[in-house]
């Protein structure tokens, strides 16, 4: 047992940090501090920086266009973009039907896709959720029927996050309506501009936009977007929801939240005294930082077992990543509306995708986006699999209840 | 950066865990806690036997050179067990002030003693009025030609009425808070003017009371360096709160391991009480608190030896608010989910929820360590 990273992690992770220093734009840069909305272009100009450098799918096999990396790098890798703080790759290609295609996709599907999904030339979204499947993602109701060298697609996706941009959607379609739940599911890549597709809006409480709703009418999608086998689609959606567990609970976003917070409390004064000097709220902050650095090395212990190779499967202490991460994401969250005091109050976040607000800011500047940012993180304890799921994880695959 | 145990790690937590199942069970617990000093003397032998009473000491004085983790790992078998002997005192606590701030002489002449379990000791260093300062020593140490002689009082002293040898914290000079002017010295529990009085602790241990009159010590009995000795105190105490983490690991992990059985096993409603949601989300939760206060025993046993004092420090705060918080919920919930049984003094849960309790407030509670990570400014990220 050495519990300390080796001088050849410390090499690399200092070798990430200044490549993010030098290679994040700043005006991208900017706005993930001030958390302002990112646009498509942000994403995509980032993506291909890192793909130039050979780091825009690390943790892929090498023959597309991985890395190579340990687990250990990979995690020190993410951290230090998520410190940046830099955008986070958009993950439904990278990391959710990018893996799917290399493990169960053809080798016409691994050239077509791939090298468009690394320099993000794709811009893919996740066809998942509907109106009667959320927690319960196996009821899905979308239908694909074959008909000769194609399927026909009927039904709707919802809560489609950044749909509005999207060219693809990997969809979870119900080929044998006659077939147990799980069973007759397929996993088909549907292009967004095919006849039929519409994508309609969801506006979220803070203001945004970043869900929709996806609806499709009779669609045509070809035979050769079927990933894998027809009626397995449910385990490749297993592998899927399984895979990303490293960086799962995005420890790296929390520390570049939690150094914004302390700067910001500097900022705000109570009294005649600078936030930050408030004993009670210096509590609250460490109490924060605590729960944080013990996430930390639980995450580094997963990462130490999974390297140790005790099995491949996933690991289900990920249950306990996801929920804790996001209950910290979610505490930062509040902590940053505290500081603002009563400059949450005015309703100055755009809520298209206008760069900034025309009008002169109401209060200081660095307040007005910390309102919507704490509406925005209650999302962090939905998605993924609500928390309450991740409970029911724990409670079965951990303690056997 | 590695989490697994290497090979003699491993066979060290396999001996002590199996040595332990075989030596400790509920009811032999309560009989080895009526015997005098509250722990049972063979199984101490047995310890030594082992190797354990010297584990962090070098060879030549008896021990087997071992750092952290081994200490953790010992110490999260003795959790698991809630074993009631004076390791913690003994060992680690006197045993590390006089491995890292003894003369050659002492160190030759009382390690070895420690390791081979005939010399028990323990650690005199709270007030009355100190809580949990650790500079907070009203004792005074005078000198007198080439003796020192010691008055006051001191309190909660762990393992203090079986002890042979005292390890005593005194004031030389400065104010009553001041960090500097404490001098530590190592005092015969049977010495002229140390009068005590032992009594048991909630967790079924026993502590004691010491006072010192006119008690006079030759110079070659100082530890560290006189009058500027609290560096040492601070870097032992982290070591007992380290120790203290693995401990309440190990006890936390029995007791959720504990609890779920009993989900399993009692039914109501004709089903186990395990198939309820509402319990098994509990549960989870219970399991959640237990992986991050084992994570932060791991984070102390990592940074117990730091070179930046000042970061160590913030790590052992950080540690014990980890380790008071969980082992409060833990225990709770575990009563909790006993239900009327977890009430009872013949079950377990009770003594594992009262070890938690107590290990909260040893060497500075969550509230306390949690002030004090808010003043220094918080926890550096890495």
């Amino acid at each position: 047992m050495d519990l300390r990273f080796t001088p050849e992690e410390i090499a690399f992770r200092d070798e990430a940090r200044a490549f993010m220093q030098k290679a994040l734009p700043a005006p991208i840069r900017d706005k993930m501090i001030e958390g302002r909305r990112l646009v498509k272009d942000d994403l995509v100009t980032w993506q291909r920086i890192l793909n130039a450098k050979g780091w825009a799918v690390p943790h892929w096999p090498v023959q597309w266009g991985g890395a190579g990396w340990s687990a250990v790098e990979l995690y020190l890798f993410r951290d230090e973009m998520q410190q940046a703080p830099a955008p986070e790759p958009l993950p439904f290609g990278v990391n959710m039907v990018g893996p799917v295609i290399i493990a169960f996709g053809n080798d016409a599907q691994k050239k077509r896709f791939l090298p468009r999904i690394a320099n993000l030339d794709d811009w893919w979204c996740q066809g998942f959720s509907e109106p009667e499947a959320g927690s319960d993602l196996a009821a899905v109701k979308t239908t694909a029927r074959r008909g000769g060298d194609h399927y026909i697609v009927n039904g709707q996706k919802t809560w489609t996050t950044l749909a509005q941009y999207a060219d693809w959607i990997f969809c979870l379609v119900r080929t044998d309506p006659s077939a147990k739940k799980q069973q007759g599911i397929s996993f088909l890549l549907i292009d967004m501009k095919t006849p039929g597709v519409t994508v309609r809006p969801i506006q979220t409480f803070d203001g945004g936009h970043e869900i929709n709703e996806v609806f499709f009418d009779d669609v045509r999608v070809p035979a050769e977007n079927l990933v894998g086998e027809e009626n397995k689609g449910w385990d490749y959606a297993k592998f899927l929801l399984g895979n990303e567990r490293s960086g799962i609970a995005r420890i790296g976003i929390s520390k570049a939240r939690l150094r914004r917070l302390k700067e910001l409390a500097a900022l705000a004064t109570s009294g005649d005294k600078p936030l930050i000097a408030d004993e009670r709220f210096r509590m609250k902050i460490a109490a924060i930082e605590v729960e944080l650095k013990a996430l930390e090395m639980t995450q580094l212990r997963v990462l130490s077992r999974e390297r140790n190779g005790h099995d491949s499967k996933p690991d289900p202490a990920s249950s306990i990543l996801k929920l804790k991460g996001s209950e910290l994401q979610q505490a930062i969250s509040e902590l940053l509306l505290e500081v603002a005091g009563p400059y949450a109050l005015p309703d100055q976040m755009p809520h298209d995708e206008a760069e900034r607000w025309n009008e002169p800011p109401v209060g200081p500047e660095w307040a007005a986006t910390l309102a919507p940012h704490y509406f925005n993180w209650r999302k962090a304890s939905i998605y993924g699999g609500s928390n309450e799921i991740q409970k029911n994880i724990i409670a079965k695959a951990i303690l056997g209840l | 950066m590695d989490f697994e145990l290497n090979e003699e790690q491993r066979l060290l937590q396999e001996s002590v865990g199996r040595m332990l199942a075989g030596a400790y069970d509920p009811d032999r617990r309560k009989r080895y806690a009526s015997e005098p000093g509250g722990f049972s003397r063979a199984i101490w032998h047995t310890y030594a036997e082992l190797g354990l009473l010297g584990l962090p000491f070098e060879e030549k004085h008896g021990g087997i050179g071992g750092g952290a983790v081994e200490t953790m790992i010992v110490m999260e078998s003795f959790g698991r067990v809630l074993a009631l002997d004076p390791y913690l005192a003994s060992v680690v606590l006197s045993g590390g002030f006089i491995r890292l701030g003894g003369g050659d002489v002492v160190q030759s002449t009382i390690l070895p003693r420690i390791a081979s379990g005939e010399m028990l000791m323990a650690f005199a260093h709270a007030e009355r009025q100190s809580r949990y300062d650790l500079a907070d020593i009203a004792m005074t140490a005078r000198k007198d030609g080439s003796h020192v002689v010691l008055d006051g009082e001191k309190t909660l002293v762990l393992g203090g009425d079986s002890a042979d040898q005292l390890i005593v914290s005194a004031r030389l000079s400065g104010a009553r808070r001041d960090s500097s002017g404490i001098g530590l010295f190592l005092v015969g529990a049977a010495a002229d003017g140390v009068t005590r009085r032992g009594y048991p602790t909630i967790d079924g241990r026993r502590a004691a009371e010491i006072a010192f009159s006119g008690v006079r010590v030759a110079a070659d009995a100082v530890i560290g360096e006189p009058g500027n000795a609290f560096p040492l105190i601070e870097h032992i105490a982290d070591h007992a709160i380290a120790a203290l983490c693995a401990e309440a690991v190990g006890a936390m992990q029995a007791l959720h391991d504990n609890t779920v059985e009993y989900l399993k096993t009692r039914k109501q409603f004709g089903v186990p009480i395990g198939n309820f949601q509402v319990l098994q989300h509990r549960a989870a939760e219970m399991l959640i608190a237990l992986e991050q206060a084992r994570s932060m025993a791991l984070f102390a046993a990592m940074m117990a030896d730091d070179a930046d004092p000042a970061a160590r420090r913030q790590a052992m705060s950080a540690a014990k608010v980890q380790i008071g918080r969980s082992g409060r919920f833990i225990g709770q919930q575990a009563i909790q989910l006993h239900g009327g049984i977890g009430m009872t003094m013949d079950y377990s849960a009770g003594h594992y929820f009262k070890r938690l309790t107590a290990i909260d407030t040893m060497f500075g509670d969550a509230d306390h360590h949690l002030a004090r990570l808010a003043r220094s400014g918080g926890l550096a990220a890495a």
